[in-house]
């Protein structure tokens, strides 16, 4: 029988190690997976380079994680938050920032989960972005060459999960969380729900079990307003 | 000497207002963060016109009353906000890919410098800006089917924002087609800016004044 669910963040935490690369879902204070990056913290792991789309927000998950002086390096679209604390690491030199646009994170890590190492997009031609790229031309327009984006682990907050790991996620709860589920070599979930295999209508799983490796219910109930 | 007051044209929700009148029903649209997001105020809901979120809410809804909020309903500049019927959800790939794939109708956002050849300089005002945040900027302005700007139409100290060439690092070469100033509405033309209307008591002279880039009328 396929139980991908965990009793404890020290089974969900197996096997992360210094200097991985972590896939952290999330958007604005919705779909964070904050008990999460409190366990990673927890197991002491260093030198991490941490995909997020922001440089964290309130004062727990990536927050603390920076606080603590565990990321080497972030890869994020927009490193702002209503904290001050990326800005003072990054300022001090002890954080490391490659700035990606959104779509393109979120691009690369698309196709790091579909097998895809490269591919040419028209976003930053002519920019910042695209100094020391590939730029060729295609029906006309110039695009830039962005690679894959890929994980050692992801950490994912879903609404509901069963034990095969397929998962739902709740409102703009969904953001990076199942494209980010797809580009890791472990990917775990801290789920509101967990309910029997079977009880989520199969036309409405979002992340099918598949993509998913460890399976945590922490019902900590509404992101703060 | 010239003692004539100038007029000072549209106020900020008089430039929103202006902007939603040329957005017609059935298209998808991304308003940015700041002055841009005004504009679904002034588009009546009785006009269906679809807006799209960046961080995958298509079908947004006006800003909900206090005690209404739903904590996991955010837009991407993190306000509460509401679905309309119809409305739907998607990943943050499939988001993008709206913006990417050329299917929003038109994006509006705010700028720095708008140069006369549609060069947009909007996500950075210095080559060494400690850690600039460009968020969705560069896939909206490459991505959108139309790119319009709105903002005003110099600094507050009366720096130029309609200029020859961008002086700020760029977002997107040649995106712009149409700039919503508070001084007037501009296309970008083969021929450079195009003088589309003036707001009320504006004239081209003072346009011309406070623009670096040409301002052409189709005379």
């Amino acid at each position: 029988m396929i139980n991908k669910i965990v009793q404890n963040m020290a089974e969900a935490m197996a096997g992360v190690k210094d200097g991985m690369t972590v896939l952290l879902g999330g958007f604005g204070l919705v779909g964070q997976p904050n008990n999460l990056v409190d366990a990673l913290i927890e197991t002491g792991v260093k030198d991490l380079t941490v995909v997020a789309n922001n440089a964290g927000g309130g004062t727990t998950g990536l927050t603390a994680l920076m606080e603590h002086g565990r990321v080497r390096k972030l890869v994020c679209s927009f490193p702002r938050s209503n904290n001050t604390i990326f800005e003072e690491l990054y300022r001090a030199g002890k954080i490391e920032l490659e700035i990606v646009p959104q779509g393109t994170m979120a691009e690369r890590i698309r196709a790091a989960g579909a097998g895809v190492g490269a591919f040419f997009t028209p976003t930053g031609v002519g920019t910042k972005m695209a100094e020391g790229k590939e730029v060729r031309e295609f029906n006309g327009r110039k695009m830039v060459m962005e690679y894959a984006l890929p994980g050692d682990i992801a950490l994912v907050e879903a609404w509901e999960a069963d034990r095969w790991g397929n998962l739902t996620f709740k409102l703009s709860g969904r953001n990076f969380n199942p494209v980010m589920a797809t580009a890791a070599k472990t990917t775990i979930v801290q789920t509101q729900h967990i309910v029997e295999l079977g009880a989520l209508d199969p036309q409405h799983i979002m992340c099918p079990g598949l993509y998913v490796d460890r399976v945590i219910h922490i019902p900590y109930g509404d992101p703060p307003f | 000497m010239d003692a004539k007051p100038q007029a000072k044209g549209w106020d900020r929700l008089q430039m929103a207002e202006r902007a939603a009148q040329d957005i017609p029903e059935g298209w998808y649209v991304n308003l940015g963060i700041g002055m841009p997001t005004a504009i679904a105020d002034y588009v009546p809901l009785d006009r269906e016109v679809i807006f799209h979120s960046e961080n995958g809410v298509l079908g947004m809804g006006p800003k909900p009353p206090e005690d209404q909020r739903d904590p996991w309903l955010i837009n991407a500049g993190k306000q509460h906000v509401t679905l309309r019927k119809g409305g739907s959800f998607v990943h943050h790939a499939d988001s993008f890919a709206m913006i990417r794939g050329g299917h929003l109708d038109l994006c509006v956002l705010g700028a720095f410098e708008v140069a006369d050849n549609g060069d947009i300089a909007n996500w950075a005002t210095s080559e060494n800006d400690a850690a600039p945040a460009v968020g969705g900027a560069m896939d909206l302005a490459a991505g959108a089917k139309r790119l319009w700007v709105i903002m005003d139409h110099t600094t507050k100290s009366g720096g130029k924002k309609l200029v020859r060439k961008c002086t700020y690092p760029l977002t997107a070469l040649g995106a712009v087609k149409r700039v919503i100033t508070n001084l007037g509405v501009f296309d970008v033309t083969d021929r450079g800016f195009m003088v589309v209307e003036l707001a009320p008591g504006v004239t081209l002279e003072q346009v011309r004044a406070q623009s670096d880039a040409e301002i052409h009328t189709q005379s």
